[in-house]
């Protein structure tokens, strides 16, 4: 007890101890290394951005690539809003308004009194496409008290030939230079809303190829099961009538209409359809064995996604191919997955030619697989295309692998 | 009992449940049969494999067990295990099917449109099932002891090592089928053992050791408070368990998910009549086997008591197969939707992501069966479903039913039934069963409402965070499907 009080007494009476002088020099020093570390790096980094023109150049840059983010998906007013903040400062000017044809956007800076007329100032520019100056006087500086009166410079912005909007800059006074900066930027608005259109289109176009890749049956199978149905009119009328009536149930199914999904179980049973056509026409000759958890059956694939891998086993592994060929279908559960294979023991392919192929270079025999392995990228990611092992005279294993969990698509 | 039949039983199972596993596909070699393989699971098959999932080791010893020492307070585990069905039938099953998620992490995703609800909802699953595997180990270990006299480990190992390797070589491509026959079994192991054992008793005429109404170690009758809270943690708690959930998903729409219930329900009722039958028997004729501390192993002394000889030892077989069932079964299905939830949120969704997270989702509670002791089955799966009633049912009740939910009324609820009952668990745990108040030892009266309520409140003061998707999800929960074109 008395040992300690003595230690306490010690330190708090020997303020002069070296260690301690040591250690308050240590942490003055680091306090100045610091200081002078963080000048320096302030001094430098004004030093770098150069010259005035250099840095001027920089923020109108900037500005420019900030407000043009702003604008990638055309002309909407959450977009307009932000990025008339970043147009103001490129022009100085004292308040700035994007409008489309329809209204105001958005509107940065001072008087948005004169918003509600904004409309009628700028039909005139709208209708003709011709960039308007309107002097002070007439901008609307009469009805107003809080501020001096404004000028105004409006400049249209013009999508390839129609006038889809227009930006306008009001200032003071509207000199030559206001003029040509305002009618510069509204031309700059015009290449973005016309990139964003261009985006707008690209997926349209992505989603209109899924259109056309969904759902098409072939039109040989269409022939070729006719054919092959009209040569048991008049020996086996009755296997005649019962392949019709599958052929009709296929087909409808496969020109049904609605959803672009379907149920691992029903698109089986349109393949079991599929293959009695084709055995009407193959007999014997095509052998087929399903190996089919019944937990995946109910699993949501694309519609019509596996019945062209089953048509492509038959047409090109053992059309081909003398003798008897046989096609196994399995369907397993692979934790959150359904993993679906289809294999062939006919004649195979060419890898080399497959891969530019399903790359889309060249048109080859196998469209039906291309066509299956776009949609399965497009609908589930690029990880979700179909792997194929083949090689010439091997065989062909296709094997897809959906998720069973899919909340937003419908059966 | 002889140590070799109860080892070749083990043996058989684990054999028969891999043979299942891998060969019980539906092989059709002709077109004929096309229409054959394509059809879905039936609702009996699925109802047989829920019920062989669902059964665990806290049914198939720990009932008898507890009613062995508690008498009709214990029934009421039996009661909540099967009404939590009914709850499943009325509330979820259904919807829960049409919204077409495989997971309660998808399901949770997709109403809310959040992914940080999907972490959560993934992490308080996860946790879930390796609480509810831990139960399984410990039950595995204890009949190891028992029946065979080799150290408790090995049971715990064997199960992991089982269930592991049936996994990962691809052996559940058909869990459906394993899983009904575990049921089956499940069944046959405790009804043949008893009604055998009941007819033997009444040929010899031989007279009740004790009368049923008196509680062989003297064990206080539980207070109204327990049995609520009980009956409260189990009729929700069904709700919530990731591995019954996943199994709906086999059903092709909402009608048959809620026909699969119904005849849940049935099967679960007939098979909660021999464990009950079990502590019965037990407590007029073998009360010694609860003063002996080895109440949870009474339906595996019982024959070997009651009846001995070849017979005895035959009839211990079949119920230590019947055992190990349990523990296969609940264990695969556990490790299988634990593994599909971790390898999607965290190891990337490839074949061996899943191969690992299998393996992942049972040696951690290996691990964790080593560090805990076993106390009463049925109580400690008890606490697993207190646990999951007061984290995962509220957020799929109120998305199911409640428009005004939100992302952060779902995470906040979730993480306050989650800190309060496992709070309590683990309070409970290092306190010791005598020493725990019934409030904590019990949680799930109080925790259930707090976690509801603080979901209620915390979505209403951010009613704006209500998705965009939200009308569309509803629609789609609540609306009959479509027919299939194709179904004949």
């Amino acid at each position: 007890m008395l040992r300690q009080t003595a230690a306490a007494v010690t330190l708090g009476t020997m303020p002069d101890s070296p260690l301690l002088t040591a250690a308050a020099v240590a942490v003055i020093a680091m306090a100045i290394a610091v200081v002078v570390g963080v000048g320096l790096k302030v001094l430098r980094s004004f030093r770098d951005l150069g010259t005035d023109a250099e840095r001027a150049t920089y923020h109108t840059l900037h500005a420019a690539s900030q407000a043009g983010q702003h604008l990638r998906r055309g002309l909407n007013p959450a977009g307009a809003a932000k990025a008339s903040r970043q147009l103001r400062t490129l022009l100085g000017c004292d308040a700035l308004a994007v409008m489309d044809t329809s209204g105001v956007l958005a509107w940065d800076g001072a008087r948005e009194d004169l918003k509600p007329r904004m409309m009628d100032l700028a039909a005139g520019v709208l209708a003709s496409g011709r960039t308007t100056v309107l002097p002070a006087g007439e901008a609307g500086a009469g009805t107003d008290t809080t501020g001096g009166p404004l000028a105004a410079v409006i400049a249209p912005v013009r999508a390839g030939t129609r006038v889809v909007g227009a930006v306008a800059a009001f200032a003071p006074t509207a000199g030559a230079g206001l003029v040509r900066a305002t009618s510069e930027v509204a031309d700059w608005v015009a290449v973005q809303v016309e990139l964003a259109e261009l985006d707008a289109s690209r997926t349209q176009l992505m989603e209109a190829e899924v259109r056309a890749l969904r759902a098409q049956i072939s039109p040989h199978f269409i022939y070729n099961s006719l054919n092959a149905i009209a040569s048991f009119i008049n020996t086996d009328p009755a296997r005649a009538r019962e392949l019709v009536v599958e052929f009709a149930d296929f087909t409808r199914y496969s020109f049904r209409r609605h959803g672009d999904f379907t149920t691992l179980a029903e698109e089986l049973r349109c393949i079991d359809r599929y293959l009695l056509l084709e055995r009407a026409r193959f007999g014997e000759r095509v052998q087929v064995s399903l190996r089919v958890a019944p937990e995946v059956l109910s699993t949501v694939i694309p519609f019509l996604s596996l019945q062209p891998l089953v048509e492509n086993a038959v047409r090109h592994g053992l059309e081909a191919k003398e003798g008897p060929g046989h096609i196994s279908i399995t369907a397993n559960d692979a934790g959150a997955f359904a993993e679906v294979t289809i294999e062939d023991d006919g004649v195979g392919m060419d890898p080399a030619q497959l891969q530019s192929m399903l790359a889309g270079h060249t048109d080859g025999e196998h469209v039906g697989l291309r066509n299956v392995d776009a949609r399965l990228r497009q609908v589930y990611g690029n990880d979700h295309g179909l792997v194929i092992d083949t090689a010439p005279g091997e065989g062909t294993l296709i094997t897809m692998r959906v998720p069973k969990s899919q909340p937003g698509h419908d059966a | 009992m002889n140590p070799g039949v109860a080892l070749a039983a083990l043996v058989g199972v684990s054999v028969a449940t891999a043979v299942i596993g891998f060969y019980g596909l539906r092989i059709s070699r002709t077109t004929g049969d096309f229409y054959v393989a394509s059809r879905t699971v039936r609702p009996w098959w699925n109802a047989s494999a829920i019920g062989g999932e669902y059964l665990s080791a806290a049914s198939f010893l720990g009932v008898a067990g507890l009613i062995l020492l508690s008498g009709t307070d214990a029934l009421w585990f039996p009661v909540g295990y099967t009404a939590g069905y009914l709850m499943l039938l009325l509330f979820v099953a259904a919807p829960l099917r049409r919204s077409g998620a495989y997971t309660i992490p998808d399901f949770t995703e997709a109403r809310l449109d959040s992914r940080p609800v999907r972490k959560v909802t993934s992490l308080v699953v996860v946790l879930v099932g390796w609480l509810y595997i831990v139960p399984q180990l410990h039950g595995a270990a204890l009949t190891i002891r028992i029946t065979t006299g080799l150290p408790s480990w090995v049971g715990s190992v064997a199960v992991v090592i089982v269930v592991c390797l049936t996994v990962v070589a691809g052996g559940m491509r058909s869990i459906t089928f394993v899983q009904a026959f575990q049921y089956w079994l499940k069944l046959t192991a405790l009804a043949v053992p008893i009604l055998f054992i009941i007819f033997v008793l009444a040929g010899s005429g031989s007279a009740p050791l004790a009368p049923p109404a008196v509680n062989p170690t003297g064990v206080a009758p539980a207070g109204l408070y327990q049995n609520v809270s009980l009956l409260v943690a189990l009729l929700f708690g069904t709700l919530g368990l990731p591995h019954v959930l996943v199994r709906f998903y086999t059903n092709p729409d909402g009608q048959s998910a809620r026909r699969t219930t119904l005849i849940v329900l049935g099967l679960l009722s007939v098979f909660y009549l021999f464990p009950t039958a079990y502590g019965l028997v037990g407590r007029m004729f073998a009360p010694g086997l609860a003063r002996a501390g080895q109440a949870d192993a009474m339906v595996l002394l019982l024959p070997g008591e009651l009846v001995g000889g070849t017979a005895g030892d035959l009839l211990s077989a079949l119920v230590v197969a019947g055992a190990f069932a349990a523990f296969l079964s609940t264990t695969s299905g556990l490790v299988v939707s634990l593994a599909g939830v971790i390898s999607q949120d965290v190891l990337g969704a490839g074949v061996n992501g899943f191969r690992l997270a299998a393996v992942i989702s049972a040696v951690v509670p290996l691990g964790f069966a080593f560090m805990t002791d076993s106390f009463a089955l049925a109580g400690s799966v008890g606490l697993v479903f207190a646990f999951t009633a007061s984290t995962v049912c509220p957020v799929l009740l109120l998305g199911i039913w409640w428009r005004g939910l939100t992302d952060a009324g779902a995470i906040a609820g979730m993480l306050t039934g989650g800190v309060l009952c496992g709070g309590a668990m683990i309070v409970g745990a290092f306190a010791g069963v005598a020493t725990t108040p019934g409030w904590l030892a019990q949680p799930a009266a109080w925790t259930v409402p707090a976690a509801f309520a603080v979901m209620v409140i915390v979505s209403r003061a951010t009613e704006q965070r209500i998705p965009k998707t939200m009308s569309k999800v509803m629609t789609r929960l609540h609306t009959p499907e479509r027919p299939l074109a194709t179904e004949r």
